[in-house]
């Protein structure tokens, strides 16, 4: 019945709207706490840091991709599987430089800014830094050294929300000493 | 449900995070952190009553914030509620048979006196969505035995 199936789009609108609203609460509490935008961009960053680590293993789980081959792979991993299940968007992915160790992911609309309007004396803090903590923590745990960082932010009047993807090095396993 | 777990995520980075604000151990300084994860529930709860579907009906009768309260359960941590009651009276109680959603699995039962940190936000959530229905509340959380956890709603009408 269609009552039913309005119901199953209600909660599932719901449950994404508890996230991006605890988001956003989140984010007025650490204004609060803290005196600049700086501190709170790094706050974001770190919290971000310490969910990807562990949000990578629930994906994994999930999505039963394999190991990616290149930075290419990733990226499109990245865009199509890990934002669409999480996130219920597909960012594009362009503007790969020459070497392929660089890409940008486009978000057309950030579900995170829903309803967000940034307020006046707030102009350089990164609202959704969040994301960026979240993909270097994640892709850490992969063996991959990432920088990722807004480059443009429809919260401050860009078209688009676009991240830069910069891929630093891979992280050689190190066994603890006295082990073989 | 993947987006369920990114709350969940963001949920125990917070307790994490803004649960750890006093390094004074005493009870003075659990009370602050319980105080701002509850009012950053607070303030989610206010918003997400505002997004809530015009269709919901008025509440005239108790046994509206009953079923809004398990509404909102399912709606929102896509699970149902384990037990409802109340006493015709104002007060509700809700509990929930397993809420790994909220208090992480691996806390054993010695750490149960850190279980308030992981019900505020949730606590501060109901409060705030009752208010943006017009419904004042105080919402108080108890666990007696993990995972099982009751929150305890009392309404008063606010006008």
């Amino acid at each position: 019945m269609s009552r039913q199936a309005n119901r199953g789009t209600e909660s599932k609108k719901m449950s994404s709207e508890l996230f991006t609203l605890t988001y956003g609460a989140l984010v007025t509490q650490l204004c609060k706490d803290y005196e600049n935008d700086e501190d709170v961009n790094k706050q974001l960053d770190k919290m971000g840091y310490n969910i990807g680590v562990r949000l990578i293993e629930d994906f994994l789980a999930r999505s039963n991709v394999g190991r990616c081959h290149d930075f290419r792979e990733t990226a499109d991993v990245i865009a199509k599987v890990a934002f669409k299940m999480y996130l219920g968007i597909t960012p594009s992915i362009t503007n790969w430089s020459p070497a392929g160790d660089e890409f940008s992911l486009i978000l057309e609309n950030n579900p995170l800014v829903d309803f967000v309007e940034l307020p006046d004396n707030h102009s350089s803090l990164i609202y959704s830094n969040l994301l960026c903590g979240v993909l270097r923590g994640a892709l850490e745990m992969v063996q991959m050294a990432v920088e990722a960082k807004f480059v443009q932010d429809t919260l401050k009047g860009d078209g688009v929300t676009e991240i830069r993807m910069r891929f630093i090095r891979r992280i050689e396993d190190n066994l603890p000493a006295g082990e073989e | 449900m993947a987006v369920v777990m990114l709350f969940q995520f963001l949920h125990a980075e917070m307790v994490a995070e803004l649960g750890a604000r006093d390094t004074d151990p005493g009870p003075g300084g659990q009370k602050r952190s319980l105080s701002v994860l509850e009012g950053t529930g607070f303030r989610a709860g206010q918003a997400l009553g505002d997004r809530l579907p015009r269709d919901t009906p008025a509440f005239r009768e108790e046994l509206d914030v009953l079923k809004f309260c398990k509404d909102l359960w399912v709606a929102v941590f896509q699970k149902q509620m384990d037990g409802l009651c109340t006493n015709h009276q104002g007060t509700y109680v809700l509990q929930d048979n397993s809420v790994p959603l909220l208090i992480p699995t691996a806390l054993g039962l010695q750490y149960l006196e850190d279980a308030p940190k992981f019900l505020a936000f949730t606590c501060g959530l109901l409060r705030g969505t009752l208010r943006t229905l017009g419904f004042q509340s105080l919402v108080t959380s108890s666990v007696a035995t993990l995972p099982a956890c009751k929150f305890q709603v009392v309404v008063r009408k606010s006008g």
